[in-house]
């Protein structure tokens, strides 16, 4: 059973010396090749080592076992990532998230509860808030609502600091030239404050997306109904069927990309304008 | 210092909201406890009621204060009831963790910064990896490692090292990148060695990156360690505190180790914005 780990070794040296000789000619393909090279050099020194060393699949499981657990489960992991990420997540990322966004707004007329509220929503930022999730799903059940609960409170903090500073950040000149042309409080804010406040608050919500998955994961570790990602993985790792465990954490993996992939590319079509998106 | 009446003034009208509606979520089991004893509640009786019941739905904050004082002060440190006890159960695994997750990082990010390959390999899957809700990934981690026969407070520590390490890598490889290209070139002019533009230049450029995020990696480690006391059932620390009081619905106990894990939150964050500003004013660098 050696020749399989001899083979992967042998690749991953491979593909490292290639490595080495394509980042010596740095172009737009390369950016892309290497990484990925480096990503199948890492999966094939996995299956070698796990399968020629025999390495018991309750400690780790090779790749190969990984698929197929995913194929095989596959409506399982479905009815799992609806009610996880649809459900939960989704609802309370748009709740905590819209909920930030109109309070940043609300207090942007007062600079007494700018004042005040910044540095507790810093402070409350750096809480672990996910601690919440027991009183969450004694408030508000066992089923999805708690879990979505749990996602608004997490989020809601990180959004609203964002949301006041890039409030802040059109300058004073401009808010002059607003002012020669006689634009209101309302047109000012739609047309230079909003659009200059723009990269702030895609920033907060891209932190926010991983933030509402790991929010809605974790809550299911303190009770739900018999579906869902948190509460499939908690109970495949009690039956050590660790292949699932990982099918789980891949499909996880692959949501949270995702989401964090389609924020991303709202920024791009949306703050086009931006320095950091002309490059 | 102008800041401390608004933010005085935000946390009385929290606390004042929080009593409202300690009386709103609570009331109906006072009334419920009222109809079957067949006495009637005044308004004011009502009121004392949900502020001092045993199992609230939303216990007042004097309630917590009280719960926390009894734990913390009340009682012997070493005692199992303790909340210092399960608190520094929870802070060792945090301490272990958060040393192995930056010493993890800062190496990695100095691979990063002096090799190509490693740059253009590593560093998307880093980024890539920070979309990934990690978080859900610890209970295995536990089990894994039990089973190679490692347990307790290494396991805990280990999910705190894999958090924290992530966001030191980032920042610290934002940091030793930050010199501009003036600086390397004044360096070169000085026939400079890797290393000493490395200990003289790159370093000290990027110590304000690697405090900024220190502090995010150790408020992430304290999560990690209290996720990491869920799954194994744990037998002491602020995550099995919460666990044991979600299963017997003693709220007290959950909010005080919510309470309890938020001062130490604070205290460490505060402890490493302490050591930055010493140590970037000792380096001149203060602001």
């Amino acid at each position: 059973m050696s020749g399989i780990l001899l083979f992967a070794l042998a690749f991953w040296l491979a593909a490292w010396a290639l490595n080495v000789v394509l980042a010596r000619h740095p172009s737009r393909a390369v950016r892309l090749v290497v990484p990925v090279l480096f990503g199948a050099a890492v999966l094939m020194l996995w299956e070698g080592v796990t399968r020629g060393l025999g390495v018991p699949p309750v400690i780790l499981p090779p790749p190969s076992a990984i698929w197929a657990a995913l194929i095989s489960s596959g409506p399982m992991l479905w009815a799992d990532f609806v009610q996880t990420f649809l459900r939960a997540a989704l609802t309370g990322y748009v709740l905590g998230c819209g909920a930030a966004f109109l309070c940043a707004i609300a207090i942007d007329r007062s600079p007494f509860l700018q004042r005040g509220l910044l540095p507790l929503g810093n402070l409350a930022a750096a809480l672990p808030i996910v601690g919440l999730a027991p009183i969450m799903v004694m408030w508000f059940g066992f089923d999805w609502q708690s879990k979505a609960a749990v996602v608004v409170a997490m989020t809601f903090f990180p959004m609203l600091v964002n949301t006041v500073e890039g409030l802040r950040a059109a300058d004073r000149i401009q808010h002059d030239l607003m002012r020669t042309y006689a634009a209101s409080w309302w047109q000012t804010l739609v047309k230079l404050r909003l659009p200059a406040a723009a990269p702030f608050i895609f920033n907060a919500l891209k932190i926010c997306s991983t933030l509402a998955l790991i929010g809605a994961i974790v809550a299911e570790f303190f009770g739900t109904p018999t579906v869902g990602m948190g509460f499939r993985i908690s109970t495949e790792v009690g039956r050590l069927a660790l292949d699932t465990v990982w099918a789980e954490i891949a499909v996880a993996a692959l949501a949270g990309s995702a989401f964090y992939g389609v924020v991303s590319l709202i920024e791009k079509a949306a703050t086009f304008w931006h320095p950091s998106q002309r490059g | 210092m102008k800041c401390v009446v608004p933010v005085l003034t935000v946390l009385v009208v929290f606390v004042a909201l929080w009593y409202a509606f300690a009386v709103v979520l609570n009331a109906p089991w006072a009334r419920d406890r009222a109809e079957r004893a067949g006495t009637e509640l005044s308004f004011t009786a009502l009121v004392a009621d949900t502020w001092a019941q045993e199992k609230p739905l939303l216990p007042a904050p004097h309630q917590i204060a009280a719960e926390v004082w009894h734990t913390t002060a009340e009682m012997r440190i070493t005692s199992k009831r303790s909340l210092v006890w399960h608190a520094w159960v929870t802070l060792s695994a945090t301490f272990a963790g958060f040393a192995m997750g930056a010493a993890l990082g800062i190496l990695l990010a100095v691979g990063i910064v002096h090799s190509r390959v490693m740059d253009l390999s590593v560093m998307p899957w880093i980024i890539a990896s920070q979309t990934v809700p990690i978080l859900a990934v610890a209970p295995m981690i536990i089990v894994v490692l039990y089973n190679i026969g490692v347990q307790g407070l290494v396991a805990k520590a280990a999910i705190s090292a894999y958090l924290s390490f992530f966001p030191v890598v980032v920042g610290m490889v934002k940091g030793l990148r930050s010199p501009d290209r003036m600086q390397l070139d004044q360096l070169h002019t000085w026939s400079a060695s890797r290393t000493q533009v490395f200990g003289k230049l790159r370093l000290p450029a990027s110590m304000p990156y690697l405090f900024t995020s220190l502090k995010v990696a150790v408020a992430i480690a304290l999560v990690g360690a209290i996720i990491g006391e869920l799954p194994t059932g744990a037998q002491g620390g602020f995550g099995s505190r919460m666990l044991s009081g979600s299963y017997y619905g003693q709220t007290l106990i959950i909010w005080s180790a919510l309470v309890g894990a938020a001062v130490c939150a604070g205290a460490l964050v505060g402890l490493i914005g302490l050591v930055q500003r010493l140590v970037l004013k000792r380096m001149g660098m203060a602001t």
